[in-house]
């Protein structure tokens, strides 16, 4: 059983929970972006968490099923055709075999999830069927003619009613992160509530900020130490990037802040231009070295 | 050692120099610590997918001290033809070839790999052999390149943008990821430079 990549879109890759225990080696983790829209997939179209979906980033994807195939498209809002006939966004739908498949460009968000009954069954590398846009480890972005094999499914998908909404409330929530006492408490209390925009060079790698800048309170240098999902360095330029999927394992500047796990999927989904709010979580003692 | 907190999920455990984070790393994978990630660099170890207040338990069992690993030692044969030798014989006051020798003489140790896959920080030469990174960065260094920064050397694992001096070239493959470690100078291994 196969699908037939039409057309690749700008850039579609496989993904899946990523790569772990390599770090120390210099391999990111990668895995979906917006992990809530790979596991909702999944979840329609009765596959586990760990089974290898589509991401596309901005322009989507046109496919053609060989065999007869239950599929669910999530994540960035988008068109979704099959056979040239409007399909559901967010429900499991059963496609027979040769249809064309078509998942427009995005109009809200920028990574949609395609997920296949049974998961797409590539050849994993280093434990993970996820590309990496880092270093490019893993299987190849998808390629116009290619013919990606699924694998086996596990069990019946579950019946659905409605997908939860995936919308994105553009509020960035930081809690202090290891090297937060780089920027003075003055810094800290300006961050708070500023708007900065995203910046065209947001990737798998970062989210990029742009907007006020926040001034270090020191010009020391950061030996390079290791990084987490999440993490928001803190460059020169005073402009912070948060550390998505396919962040470099090791950096040199200051984590500041750190995102939690569901705000990174809104990160991932937030498109260039867009304004974002960030919030300072207060909640938390000032001093990180508990 | 002094631990910072990252989040609900990680430790970063500073120790203040390269090898004790080589021996704090190996001796938290050995199973010391209880994590997804071990992460060794210059003067951290960051330990992640843990639960912080177990990880603090686990280290007080660390007795700050252990060998720093000592892996297998991979000879790495290198054309000296990098553009910027001339540049630290200026630096080092002495003659390309006295680099060569000196660079050849050292058994340097991977401590930590970063900034691509398999790209291994190379920990060895004395302090008074540092030398200062480019001003600006080149956009491309190529595959294969033998390079120092402070007192680091490394070689490229493929190309990519970077700000070290070159001072040669290697033909060995630094990572394959079908080769079991993908990487061929994971943290521990040991290093000795030759002329070729």
């Amino acid at each position: 059983m196969s699908i037939e990549v039409v057309d690749p879109g700008p850039l579609t890759t496989i993904q899946d929970l990523g790569r772990v225990g390599l770090a120390h080696l210099g391999v990111p983790r990668a895995g979906a972006a917006d992990r809530g829209s790979a596991d909702l997939a999944n979840r329609l179209v009765g596959n586990p968490a760990e089974a290898a979906v589509l991401e596309t980033t901005m322009g989507g994807v046109t496919l053609r099923p060989l065999r007869a195939v239950t599929l669910a498209v999530t994540g960035a809002t988008c068109e979704v055709r099959c056979g040239g006939r409007a399909a559901a966004h967010g429900l499991p739908l059963t496609v027979p075999a040769g249809t064309v498949v078509e998942v427009g460009p995005a109009s809200q968000g920028v990574r949609s999830y395609v997920a296949f009954a049974g998961g797409l069954a590539v050849e994993p590398v280093l434990g993970s069927r996820s590309t990496d846009t880092l270093a490019w480890v893993g299987p190849p972005p998808l390629a116009a003619g290619q013919r990606l094999p699924v694998g086996v499914p596990a069990s019946a998908p579950a019946p659905v009613d409605a997908a939860p909404s995936t919308q994105h409330p553009r509020v960035l929530t930081l809690v202090r992160g290891p090297r937060a006492d780089w920027v003075d408490d003055d810094a800290w209390r300006a961050l708070d509530g500023s708007v900065f925009s995203v910046g065209a060079a947001s990737d798998r790698v970062g989210l990029r900020l742009e907007g006020p800048v926040v001034r270090r309170a020191t010009s020391r240098e950061l030996a390079s130490e290791g990084m987490v999902l999440g993490a928001v360095q803190l460059p020169p330029s005073g402009q912070p990037i948060v550390f998505l999927a396919d962040h470099p394992t090791t950096g040199g500047y200051p984590v500041i802040g750190l995102v939690g796990r569901r705000q990174l999927d809104a990160c991932a989904q937030w498109r260039p231009g867009e304004q974002v709010t960030v919030r300072v979580d207060r909640s938390l003692p000032p001093d990180p070295r508990r | 050692m002094r631990l910072v907190t990252v989040g609900d999920e990680a430790v970063l455990v500073e120790v203040g120099d390269p090898s004790t984070a080589a021996a704090l790393a190996a001796w938290a994978r050995a199973g010391g610590v209880a994590a997804v990630e071990v992460v060794p660099a210059a003067t951290t170890v960051l330990l992640d997918g843990v639960d912080p207040e177990l990880v603090r338990q686990e280290l007080a069992a660390w007795s700050g001290g252990g060998a720093v690993p000592s892996g297998p030692l991979v000879t790495i044969p290198v054309s000296y033809d990098g553009p910027e030798l001339g540049f630290v014989a200026e630096w080092w006051r002495c003659s390309e070839d006295e680099v060569v020798r000196r660079h050849t003489s050292v058994e340097l140790v991977s401590v930590f790999c970063g900034f691509a896959p398999g790209f291994a920080y190379l920990a060895g030469l004395p302090t008074s052999w540092a030398v200062p990174r480019l001003e600006s960065p080149r956009s491309r260094v190529p595959a294969g390149a033998v390079a120092l920064a402070d007192t680091w050397s490394a070689v490229y694992p493929r190309a990519a943008p970077g700000g070290w001096r070159l001072i040669g070239t290697t033909a060995l493959e630094l990572w394959d990821p079908h080769r079991d470690p993908p990487a061929l100078l994971a943290p521990g291994t040991r290093v000795r430079f030759e002329a070729s």
